[in-house]
């Protein structure tokens, strides 16, 4: 399996784990990533929420890239750029206004042929089945809460994955590495994403709400596979601890490092010591 | 953290309108007309406000917003602090039995708001967040997260923020101090230069 790789701009820097264990996780299941050439931002929050066609041209650039060097699909590990590329995709193909405005403004002509992959969509794309008969250390100390967030699932009329009230992807995703996938009602809460600078009071009761829930479902182990969610559930703990006075200490792991260590990575090969909460002991 | 319960509108409160080509638009039309809502198809169920995570920051409701929309009370919903308290998780469009994209409303809402000058007090840390990312991304094609952090604080005067975060990414590995650059970075900045030239506006 060959696809396309847009890292987006939080792989490289804050969300330095998910990238690490995403091409550690590829490279053991034999999935060949093609990094996508002179890839840019795709916008994020802060582009669809100032100016609509900014908000649609930048990804809509990486996807011209993207169709220019002969990718038809490309994994977006980001649930953010996923959902901005795959977004501007659906736009650019209802309005042939919108498509034309886009080209004027990435100066590139884009024919809609590139399919944008978020990773759970990725991974059941490859088979579970597949990924169960690679797998050498089962996660069974693991009683998972799988976090989907927003931005994998909603709206389901533009993503068309998995449902958007009780996703199950992540949840057989894991379910496969052996853990148990747990049953709970925070799945597709909002953890504040963007917000984390700008209203950090707004991801403090969000996250401590999901954490709270995550808790009482018996979970010991947050799954995500969003930097936003996952920067919000992990360093942003202590805020939540001391704001509530709660003792929250579950890990948080990307999908890929949980997958990659089911098939035979050490934790260190994904980075897990890069966490702010420790999470490195429930996967030694 | 008291919450009104929608605005108390003391007696009448006249709609307002504007022109457009010498011919009277109303709120509803200019929505219409700018971004394709269709803010009529609104028949206030609640559910909106129901499944939205962050009503208990907002003024305004989701559907209250709406309605205000309908009236034509286009100041107020321009200055409230709601638009800014949507994190856009889509919740709201997702759930709407009337599949109305309200979600979708916010964001073009928020824009006629800076464009105007109306962004709520509580908000402006919000609108300077965006403004540094775009300014990065503008800069280097790709976010610039330590720029980022420094444009935002040095708009926003919020110093300390998160003071010891910052050294604790940095020493894993977190926090590049350089910018990653686009090779094409001018690019990038062309889009920003035609997307201000295409909709007179800059973002």
């Amino acid at each position: 399996m060959k696809v396309g790789y847009y890292p987006g701009c939080s792989l490289q820097g804050s969300a330095i784990e998910f990238d690490i264990s995403v091409r550690k996780m590829c490279a053991m299941l034999e999935i060949e990533l093609v990094e996508l050439d002179d890839w840019c931002c795709c916008g994020a929050s802060a582009a669809h929420n100032m100016n609509h066609l900014l908000g649609v041209a930048l990804p809509a650039r990486n996807l011209a890239l993207a169709e220019q060097q002969g990718f038809e699909s490309v994994l977006a590990p980001c649930a953010a750029c996923s959902h901005r590329l795959i977004t501007a995709n659906h736009e650019i193909a209802e309005s042939a206004e919108l498509r034309e405005l886009t080209q004027q403004a990435i100066e590139m002509e884009y024919s809609g042929s590139v399919r944008v992959f978020n990773l759970p969509e990725l991974l059941l794309e490859y088979g579970l089945d597949e990924i169960k008969s690679r797998v050498t250390h089962t996660l069974e100390e693991l009683k998972v809460a799988s976090y989907y967030g927003c931005l994998l699932v909603r709206p389901p009329k533009v993503l068309e994955f998995d449902d958007h009230e009780d996703p199950q992807s992540l949840d057989k995703i894991v379910a496969t590495l052996g853990a148990a996938a747990l049953d709970w009602s925070y799945k597709v809460e909002c953890c504040g994403g963007g917000f984390t600078m700008s209203r950090a009071d707004i991801v403090t009761k969000l996250v401590h709400d999901i954490l709270e829930n995550a808790e009482l479902a018996g979970a010991n182990a947050i799954a995500v596979s969003c930097p936003m969610c996952h920067s919000n559930l992990d360093m942003r703990r202590n805020a939540v601890n001391s704001t509530y006075g709660t003792d929250f200490s579950m890990p948080v792991y990307y999908v890929s490092q949980l997958v990659a260590i089911a098939l035979g990575a050490s934790p260190k090969e994904v980075a897990v010591e890069k966490h702010f909460v420790e999470a490195q002991s429930l996967v030694s | 953290m008291g919450r009104r319960h929608g605005a108390q509108v003391q007696g009448y409160k006249a709609m307002t309108i504007s022109l457009k080509n010498d011919a009277i638009e109303t709120f509803s039309q200019e929505l219409e007309r700018v971004a394709g809502h269709h803010i009529a198809d609104c028949y206030q169920c609640g559910k909106c406000s129901a499944g939205c995570p962050v009503t208990s920051f907002m003024d305004l409701m989701p559907h209250e917003v709406a309605r205000y929309c309908q009236l034509g009370m286009r100041d107020e919903v321009l200055r409230c602090r709601t638009i800014w308290v949507c994190a856009s998780c889509e919740t709201c469009s997702t759930r709407c039995p009337k599949e109305f994209d309200i979600a979708g409303l916010m964001d073009t809402l928020r824009e006629i708001s800076v464009r105007e000058g109306k962004v709520a007090v509580t908000a402006r840390d919000v609108v300077r967040f965006h403004k540094a990312f775009l300014d990065m991304t503008k800069q280097f094609g790709r976010l610039y997260e330590l720029g980022l952090v420094g444009d935002y604080k040095t708009r926003s005067l919020h110093l300390l923020q998160d003071a010891s975060l910052g050294p604790k990414m940095f020493f894993k590995g977190k926090l590049g101090l350089f910018p990653h650059r686009v090779k094409n970075a001018r690019a990038v900045k062309r889009i920003f230069e035609n997307v201000e030239k295409l909709t007179g506006k800059s973002p």
